[in-house]
């Protein structure tokens, strides 16, 4: 636009557009960009797989015949270990929903006003979770060897970082005014939080607490196979035995399969009941 | 009794709160404090419970200077002085009695109030209070299933419960319609008159600081601008405490919500 138009009076001529000119231009160039990078990793992808992807679904059928039929005569073997594997969430989901409250009132920045202790807490919380709890259960299982123990600790270890993190958000978004008011009547710390804050946040707290129990039970059963106890541990010994021990193995991931399906049920439904 | 002697109280961010307050209240008296938003009166009455500390000046409590005390004589202090909020600061997930039981907080000990084991007789004093503002049959109510004049009441039954010798009340009728507020203001009168305990009032509202104190205190910019009886105070008297004229909207009876 040159200078002496924009002297004149603006006259429109039509209605403006929602978004300025120089706004569309950017969004369309950015749209286009991000579906060239799709196509060219798809492109690449491509290349590097082995055979060809049409053989795919023949491989399949060939993989999945040797799993078929699943030996359910084989769960009668395996029910205490599909309750070892549960136990371990069980165990593992209460101990860190017990150590998640000091941590997550540490790391919540209208609790703790001190802001060194909070900064150093909430770093703490962060280096957590960024290990894997793969990594998590082989350093386990290096330090006290093949069992149940490493498997609980590392999922202590994981669901502490997520349980933490999430619920000190949670405690950061409550009503602080009920607090002043505890703290007017002469309520101690502890007094305080337990009377003004800890109501507010309990149903998301137990919501929570579930949601990670859920998750629990998914990764105890990944962490089995690596030596950490459990139903995982059986799964992974029938798939070493080779073809004869897939209809077992099918099995086992049957029986994953329908009691995952039941607790996250159960779990989703005690949270609608609560939130 | 509490005297302010040249109190000031500076922010962190450099606001000056308080300029050289120096005022006496004595036991069982009525007190308005009224001033436009931003003239010290939250920060005067949040000294009185060291919500707020001020920086300068000594304040004292039946004769001792609060502004020494450290956790245990504060909670003592915060014992002795109830406070009722411009927004009741009720827990709105919990019923009403366990909301005025919050009041034996200072008189309980830690582990006995985490457990919910309040005395027979913290109890019996719970539902008297809540007797005294007329809302017992809302005893097991959520309060936040109550409207607002019902929560500022079970909040002065949370101050009664607390049994204090001074009372703060921190804008109480601010967030209430007109009829509410009177009500709330008469229960307040009422309270001081009948119990004797020490009453300091936030109001912005000149009908009502006129119609109910006994005794207005001014303030503007930090300081007190005006101190005396509300029998000599006059419509004259709040333009020189608010630095302008009178409009329709300091007034209660006023159509502002």
């Amino acid at each position: 636009m040159s200078k002496s138009n924009t002297k004149k009076p603006l006259k429109i001529k039509q209605p403006p557009d929602i978004y300025p000119t120089k706004t569309k231009a950017q969004v369309t160039i950015i749209f286009f960009a991000i579906v060239a990078m799709y196509l060219y990793s798809m492109n690449w992808t491509q290349r590097d797989m082995v055979g060809d992807i049409t053989d795919a679904p023949a491989n399949m059928v060939s993989v999945l015949g040797k799993f078929f039929p699943p030996n359910y005569s084989y769960w009668s073997n395996i029910w205490d270990e599909m309750a070892l594997t549960i136990q371990m969430a069980v165990i593992a989901t209460t101990i860190a929903a017990i150590i998640t409250v000091p941590l997550a009132l540490l790391s919540a920045r209208n609790i703790t006003t001190f802001k060194p202790l909070y900064y150093a807490t909430r770093t703490f919380l962060n280096l957590l979770r960024t290990i894997p709890d793969l990594v998590l259960a082989v350093i386990f299982v290096g330090l006290f060897g093949i069992g149940l123990l490493p498997g609980i600790l590392a999922l202590i270890v994981f669901s502490l970082g997520i349980l933490a993190k999430l619920i000190s958000e949670t405690i950061e978004t409550v009503d602080m005014s009920p607090l002043e008011a505890m703290r007017a009547s002469g309520g101690g710390t502890i007094q305080v939080i337990w009377t003004g804050l800890v109501p507010q946040v309990l149903p998301q707290f137990t919501s929570l607490v579930l949601y990670v129990f859920e998750i629990n039970v998914r990764a105890s059963v990944v962490l089995g196979y690596v030596g950490a106890g459990g139903i995982g541990q059986v799964l992974q010994s029938q798939l070493r035995y080779g073809h004869i021990a897939f209809p077992n193995a099918m099995a086992i991931i049957v029986l994953i399969f329908i009691v995952v399906l039941v607790i996250e049920y159960i779990s989703s439904k005690l949270r609608e009941a609560l939130i | 009794m509490i005297e302010f002697k040249d109190v000031s109280l500076v922010y962190p961010n450099g606001t000056q709160g308080l300029k050289n307050v120096n005022v006496t209240i004595n036991d069982g008296e009525f007190v308005v404090i009224v001033g436009l938003s931003g003239a010290g009166k939250s920060t005067l009455i949040r000294s009185i419970n060291r919500l707020v500390t001020p920086t300068n000046g000594s304040l004292l409590v039946d004769d001792e200077d609060i502004l020494k005390y450290r956790s245990k004589n504060l909670r003592k202090l915060r014992t002795k002085t109830g406070m009722i909020f411009q927004n009741y600061n009720l827990v709105k997930r919990s019923n009403v009695l366990k909301n005025v039981l919050a009041g034996r907080l200072g008189h309980t000990g830690t582990l006995r109030s985490i457990f919910n084991m309040y005395s027979k007789k913290d109890k019996s004093l719970a539902y008297e209070s809540l007797k005294r503002v007329n809302i017992e049959e809302k005893v097991y109510n959520r309060a936040d299933e109550l409207s607002g004049g019902q929560q500022q009441r079970v909040s002065i039954a949370r101050v009664l419960t607390q049994q204090p010798k001074y009372i703060l009340a921190d804008e109480p009728v601010a967030s209430l319609d007109p009829p509410t507020s009177h009500q709330v203001m008469t229960y307040l009168k009422k309270i001081n008159k009948e119990d004797n305990i020490t009453t300091i009032v936030n109001l912005h509202f000149i009908d009502m600081a006129m119609e109910y104190a006994d005794r207005i205190i001014g303030m503007r910019a930090g300081e007190v601008v005006f101190d005396g009886p509300a029998s000599e105070v006059t419509e004259k008297t709040f333009e020189e405490i608010y630095g302008r004229s009178i409009r329709e909207d300091d007034l209660r009876g006023g159509t502002e919500s």
